[in-house]
């Protein structure tokens, strides 16, 4: 294959960052990451000195300090890594395949299909732990998502990116217009859903979360090999065809990918905003536009700032905490801002 | 000349209409004041429709008077302009952003309202009839004014108004959630039927200030989008066709925010008119024109929400739903049906 052929996919347009730069995002997305781990097990609502926390995870004894450390706060920073990690790769790839930028995994109506069902689990049978409503968000999302898709994909022209995000935004309006009516007309059902609708992993079982994990792990597998087939998507399909690109294959892998990643989240973690939509414009004012590094990066991103946000939310409001999805955007929102200003944002 | 279009001239103007577009705005022209008319027929007390004409100019019976010029018109208008100022500003932030899933909703303007009005129901003991309006047009004035004062840079462009919107809509849901998991459950649902968006109750008090407001935005709106057909070919070919692009750009975002900021005081974020109301208005009139566009969704949307209003006090009558769930129970496979049917869909949708 003559080199002109791989060269729009494989090199980086002149736009882009320089390799060295990228590897130093990178390596400091990296490190911001590791940075976070340590301190979601470290710190909590329970003071525990630094050496003790150590001991409990090398020499455990059957001490407080183990039982919290072992059986909380490891299970939680492992559902909070995944969680963050899924939603980020999940908003990389659906902003690829709508070759949208305001994309993100709620566009297909998945958080709102989750919600609906959980409202559902709620005021029908009577349902009030976290717990619970798992299997109720995840059948909820993938119903939704197959509705989407039906719905954008068997007009005339098939499945076009912008025919999918529009049935996936009508949709969505219409599936929380349907929870809103539940809503309006049962209190108890509001008072327990007000709760689930901000977005948290405090108090999940840790079943759940080793439950889940497989599959977010191959979603995320899935996610990254995705890259090469969606920087020939974003040259157009009539381009990407001409390149011997399987434009079909692509977006149909990336779209499962992102459904099952988004939909796991919504389920374990409730309707978190923000990460999804605005991790990957900060990996891509990181790395440039090659979704080779927009994905990876926009997992790690994603990861950290969730679990960042998750142990800044146990400090900040002692001994109450502040729900996940509320520290997300607190912590996150000026920061994107911020790079929104200096002019670090490309299109898609 | 195509047989599809004539021309209007008077004097040195002339105007070339496209026969389908004509055609839209005379049915739009019907439409709305027979929906205002039903809308002040309908209710626990109904009124024949012709009487409700003749108490509408000023000949009815006083009884039947005070119901439909005090409860029922401030009502009925509340919808019908609330409607229109989210049709011409969602109008606007799509031509202007050239992107289909663009609303006024996504850039955080009702959410700050949202937030402002929910923090008042909720955390505050204020009340009566202007506490909740003032409070969520404030809220939508500071987070109007943080949005352009964050994404000015030598101008404004559209791409980074709708990104600095995004982080400011989410700092605004977090602080509503934040409120929502704080108040009594009570007040939790009075401020929850205030964010899906209802004109129930509305009075002259609240629809005065809206009227006199638009009196003032939509003509300006209508002019400043004038440069709209040029704006959406691209920065480049605008201002080659000598458009003042930075100007009007800043002008029209600047307008379609403070037709958001008006409307969601009076009538709580009704979702999906100002994302639809374009989208129907396009499919209507099947041109690319953003000038009539601008228009034609507005009437979409004052169409919608009057309809939806009438829908909601009708379909579990006694009980009323908020206005904003039945929008987009109405338009949305309304919406679906045409995204079947239409074979290519352009940047703007």
């Amino acid at each position: 294959m003559p080199s002109t052929v791989t060269s729009p996919l494989s090199a980086a347009p002149s736009s882009a960052p320089s390799s060295a730069r990228r590897s130093i995002s990178t390596l400091a997305s990296l490190a911001v990451l590791c940075a976070t781990i340590v301190a979601s097990v470290a710190v909590g609502s329970k003071d525990l000195p630094l050496d003790e926390v150590w001991r409990a995870l090398a020499e455990p004894d059957g001490s407080d300090a183990t039982a919290i450390v072992r059986d909380l706060r490891v299970p939680r920073t492992l559902l909070g890594l995944l969680v963050g990690a899924a939603l980020g790769a999940a908003g990389a790839l659906m902003q690829g395949i709508t070759r949208n930028p305001l994309a993100e995994p709620g566009i297909l109506g998945i958080n709102a299909g989750a919600s609906l069902a959980v409202v559902i689990a709620i005021s029908v049978l009577g349902l009030g732990e976290p717990s619970a409503f798992v299997p109720f968000a995840l059948v909820g999302a993938g119903l939704t998502a197959l509705l989407v898709f039906a719905l954008g994909g068997s007009g005339r022209g098939g499945p076009t990116p912008i025919r999918l995000a529009l049935a996936g935004a009508v949709l969505m309006t219409l599936l929380i217009s349907l929870t809103s009516a539940i809503l309006v007309f049962s209190a108890r059902t509001l008072d327990e859903f007000r709760f689930w609708l901000v977005g948290s992993i405090a108090g999940r079982d840790a079943s759940i979360t080793y439950a889940v994990a497989p599959f977010l792990v191959a979603g995320l597998v899935a996610a990254v090999a995705c890259g090469r087939g969606l920087n020939a998507l974003a040259l157009g399909d009539d381009i990407a065809k001409g390149l011997g690109q399987r434009v079909v294959r692509t977006r149909v892998t990336a779209g499962l990918a992102s459904v099952v990643l988004s939909g796991i989240a919504v389920a374990v973690a409730g309707p978190v905003a923000f990460v999804g939509l605005a991790v990957p414009h900060i990996a891509r004012a990181l790395c440039g536009p090659d979704y080779r590094w927009i994905i990876p990066l926009s997992l790690v991103l994603g990861a950290a700032l969730l679990l960042g946000a998750d142990t800044f939310g146990r400090v900040v409001a002692r001994p109450a905490e502040l729900q996940v999805g509320i520290a997300t955007a607190l912590l996150g929102a000026p920061f994107f801002v911020w790079l929104v200003r200096r002019g670090q944002m490309g299109a898609v | 000349m195509s047989a599809s279009a004539f021309v209007v001239r008077r004097g040195r103007a002339s105007l070339r209409v496209q026969r389908r577009t004509a055609s839209v705005f005379a049915l739009c022209l019907v439409a709305i004041p027979l929906a205002l008319v039903v809308s002040v027929a309908v209710g626990e007390f109904p009124v024949p429709l012709s009487e409700a004409f003749s108490a509408l100019v000023g000949r009815g019976d006083p009884g039947t008077s005070f119901v439909i010029h005090d409860l029922r018109l401030p009502r009925a208008l509340a919808a019908l302009l609330a409607g229109a100022a989210l049709g011409i500003s969602g109008a606007i932030f799509q031509e202007v952003t050239r992107n289909a899933l663009v609303s006024p909703d996504i850039v955080g303007v009702s959410g700050g309202a949202s937030a402002a009005a929910c923090a008042v129901i909720v955390l505050t003991p204020w009340d009566g009839p202007w506490a909740v309006p003032l409070g969520a047009l404030a809220g939508a004035l500071v987070s109007g004014a943080l949005l352009f004062g964050l994404s000015w840079r030598d101008g404004l462009t559209g791409y980074r108004v709708v990104l600095v919107g995004i982080g400011l809509s989410s700092l605004a849901l977090a602080l509503t959630s934040y409120v929502l998991t704080r108040g009594r459950v009570f007040e939790v649902g009075e401020a929850y039927v205030w964010l899906v968006g209802t004109v129930n109750g509305r009075g002259w008090d609240q629809v005065t200030p809206l009227a006199m407001s638009m009196v003032l935005l939509v003509p300006a709106s209508l002019l400043a989008g004038r440069q709209l057909d040029a704006l959406v070919l691209g920065d480049d070919i605008a201002r080659g066709l000598g458009a003042p692009v930075g100007r009007s750009r800043a002008g029209l975002l600047v307008l379609a925010t403070l037709l958001t900021a008006v409307a969601v005081a009076t009538a709580g974020p009704i979702g999906f008119v100002a994302f639809i109301a374009p989208h129907l208005a396009r499919r209507a009139l099947d041109s690319r024109s953003a000038t009539a566009l601008m228009p034609a969704s507005a009437a979409c949307g004052a169409l919608l929400v009057l309809v939806a209003d009438v829908v909601s006090r009708l379909i579990f009558a006694p009980t009323e739903m908020p206005v904003g769930l039945i929008t987009s129970i109405l338009a949305a496979p309304y919406f679906l049906v045409m995204l079947r049917r239409a074979a290519n869909l352009g940047a703007a949708g």
